[in-house]
């Protein structure tokens, strides 16, 4: 298969998936702003203002994590309802193609949403080069995490309403619940090591440790940096190997 | 021309039911190929197979040379399936559906832009490719998904029960598409319609418990049942005396009699001498279905047979 078929193979998830879907349902777009926006309006709001450099940072964490859950719920519809996935399974395009260009389908979905979240950004947060550097590594080491986890499950689920539940459950465990738009000291501290169960409290420690708003040691940050590469590699790998992508 | 072999193949459920039991066929050449049996007979689960979608406990197959069962990925530019229960995604129109599919086949997209609307314009579905698919009727739907498989230049086709759900005209209207495309493909669909199989295929699988029980041409199966007649009389009229066969007695009130073409003759002049209107044909499919399905060949008994 050459590059350009490739290329072809690639765009065409991201046509399906993203541009003739908010081109035909726009509802579809609208639902994806608000989700990760809600939250970060609840924490500014709650917090009177003093957690919204961390709540912006929370939002850009959410937005990656909310395109794997997105991708999970769009590959599981597709797969389900449309067979959509069978039809794909007998085409010249491998799982892993499928998967890079329904990935992409999810970032280009989520465009308006971080093109908002970085004028806030820049208005809040004003970031210094490195210190957006940090951020953008760490989204896309999320990005890339959340992605092969949503494949993953997608390929496991039989059902919608299925799909829906696993969706709910992680984006509790992934965002809501663990200090992703707070900091890990607004827990107290016998109950702070629950928090790390979850992989996006590294990430948020990373990101909120570059920007001042948490102090955290030097081996600290190696350990959160470890735990989010190490985990996004190994769900990467169980995509791509335990995936049930053509029946066994 | 399209050369599709298969040996031995089986595959088993994770329950221990065997849904495929050492089930062998080939063909050589275009044409349709239809795959008729009861609800869990095994076809989808052969034409999964065959396209690739799934893997067979054991069994070989072989498309134009090509190994399919062992290496997939050679012959995947080769085929294409329409499974039973696809649907169109709604929120993409005709095409932009075909557009993406080609694609999906490696084709660029100024290209499959040109292919996906040649192939409109060959089923006839032109008028609706930017209508949103949730609004097109049930046939167009179907259209779509042909249009597709047209499109992607795939020699071997599988078909899922394609006409399921269609009025009597859409199922007409895509019947004389598949006819057009069978002239330079190889087309395996299943169906639960007999009349659609009898009219469209060049050959007939019969399958029953995982098993292929028989296949060939009409006229070859016919030959496999011990009676390849048969005779309709309208309501009101009586037998011949002596007359060979098995005895059918329809709903309202018309009789059936299947018989041997011998029996048949002689049954056909006595009805003739004593002028009663009557109907004689070769078997249709479904005597042949229900003659060879309820029991294995060979031990066709005639059933609930009465003689006269």
């Amino acid at each position: 298969m050459s590059g350009k078929s490739r290329y072809s193979q690639v765009l065409a998830s991201v046509l399906v998936n993203a541009v003739y879907a908010m081109k035909n349902y726009p509802v579809m777009f609208i639902n994806s702003m608000l989700t990760p926006l809600s939250v970060l309006f609840v924490i500014t709001f709650v917090s009177r203002g003093a957690l919204i450099g961390v709540g912006i940072e929370g939002a850009l964490i959410y937005s990656m994590v909310w395109s794997g859950l997105s991708l999970q719920g769009d590959l599981s519809h597709l797969k389900n309802d449309f067979k959509f996935q069978d039809l794909v399974v007998t085409s010249p395009t491998t799982s892993t193609t499928y998967m890079a260009g329904m990935g992409i389908s999810e970032i280009v979905f989520a465009l308006p949403l971080l093109a908002l979240l970085i004028v806030l950004a820049a208005i809040y947060l004003h970031p210094t080069a490195l210190q957006a550097l940090a951020i953008t590594a760490v989204m896309a080491i999320v990005f890339l995490f959340s992605i092969a986890l949503g494949f993953f499950m997608s390929t496991l689920t039989s059902d919608v309403m299925q799909s829906w539940n696993y969706t709910s459950i992680l984006s509790v465990l992934l965002s809501t619940i663990p200090p992703v738009y707070y900091p890990i000291t607004y827990i107290p501290q016998q109950f702070q090591f629950l928090a790390y169960v979850s992989p996006t409290t590294y990430a948020a420690e990373i990101v909120q440790s570059a920007t001042g708003f948490l102090s955290i040691s030097n081996l600290n940050l190696v350990i959160d940096w470890a735990v989010i590469i190490i985990l996004a590699t190994v769900f990467i790998v169980l995509a791509k190997k335990k995936s049930r992508w053509r029946e066994p | 021309m399209v050369r599709l072999s298969f040996r031995n193949i089986s595959k088993s459920y994770s329950r221990g039911r065997k849904a495929l039991n050492r089930v062998s066929f080939s063909y050589d050449g275009n044409g349709i190929v239809a795959l008729i049996g009861r609800n869990g007979a095994g076809k989808t689960t052969l034409i999964r197979i065959l396209a690739t979608e799934l893997a067979p406990d054991s069994g070989t197959a072989e498309l134009d040379g090509l190994e399919l069962i062992k290496h997939p990925e050679a012959v995947r530019g080769l085929m294409s399936i329409v499974p039973q229960e696809a649907r169109v995604v709604q929120w993409l129109t005709p095409m932009q559906s075909i557009t993406t599919y080609l694609m999906y086949h490696g084709v660029t997209y100024g290209e499959a832009k040109k292919g996906a609307e040649r192939a409109m314009k060959e089923v006839g579905i032109t008028e609706y490719k930017d209508m949103l698919s949730r609004k097109l009727s049930g046939g167009t739907k179907r259209k779509v998904f042909v249009a597709m498989v047209l499109a992607s230049g795939s020699r071997l086709i599988f078909l899922d029960e394609p006409t399921t759900g269609l009025d009597p005209l859409s199922r007409e209207e895509l019947w004389n598409v598949l006819v057009r495309l069978k002239k330079d493909h190889l087309i395996f669909l299943t169906t639960h319609y007999l009349e659609e199989a009898e009219r469209l295929a060049d050959r007939i699988c019969l399958m029953e418990n995982g098993k292929l029980l028989a296949s060939g041409t009409m006229d070859s199966l016919r030959r496999k049942i011990r009676y390849q007649h048969s005779i309709r009389l309208p309501a009101g009229s009586t037998l011949p005396k002596g007359t060979k066969g098995r005895i059918v007695h329809g709903a309202d009130g018309s009789t059936q009699i299947l018989t041997s073409e011998k029996d048949a003759l002689s049954i056909s002049k006595t009805l003739v001498r004593r002028g009663t209107r009557f109907f004689s044909n070769p078997v249709s499919l479904e005597d042949i279905f229900y003659s060879i399905v309820k029991k294995p060949i060979g031990e066709d008994e005639g059933g609930d047979e009465d003689e006269w």
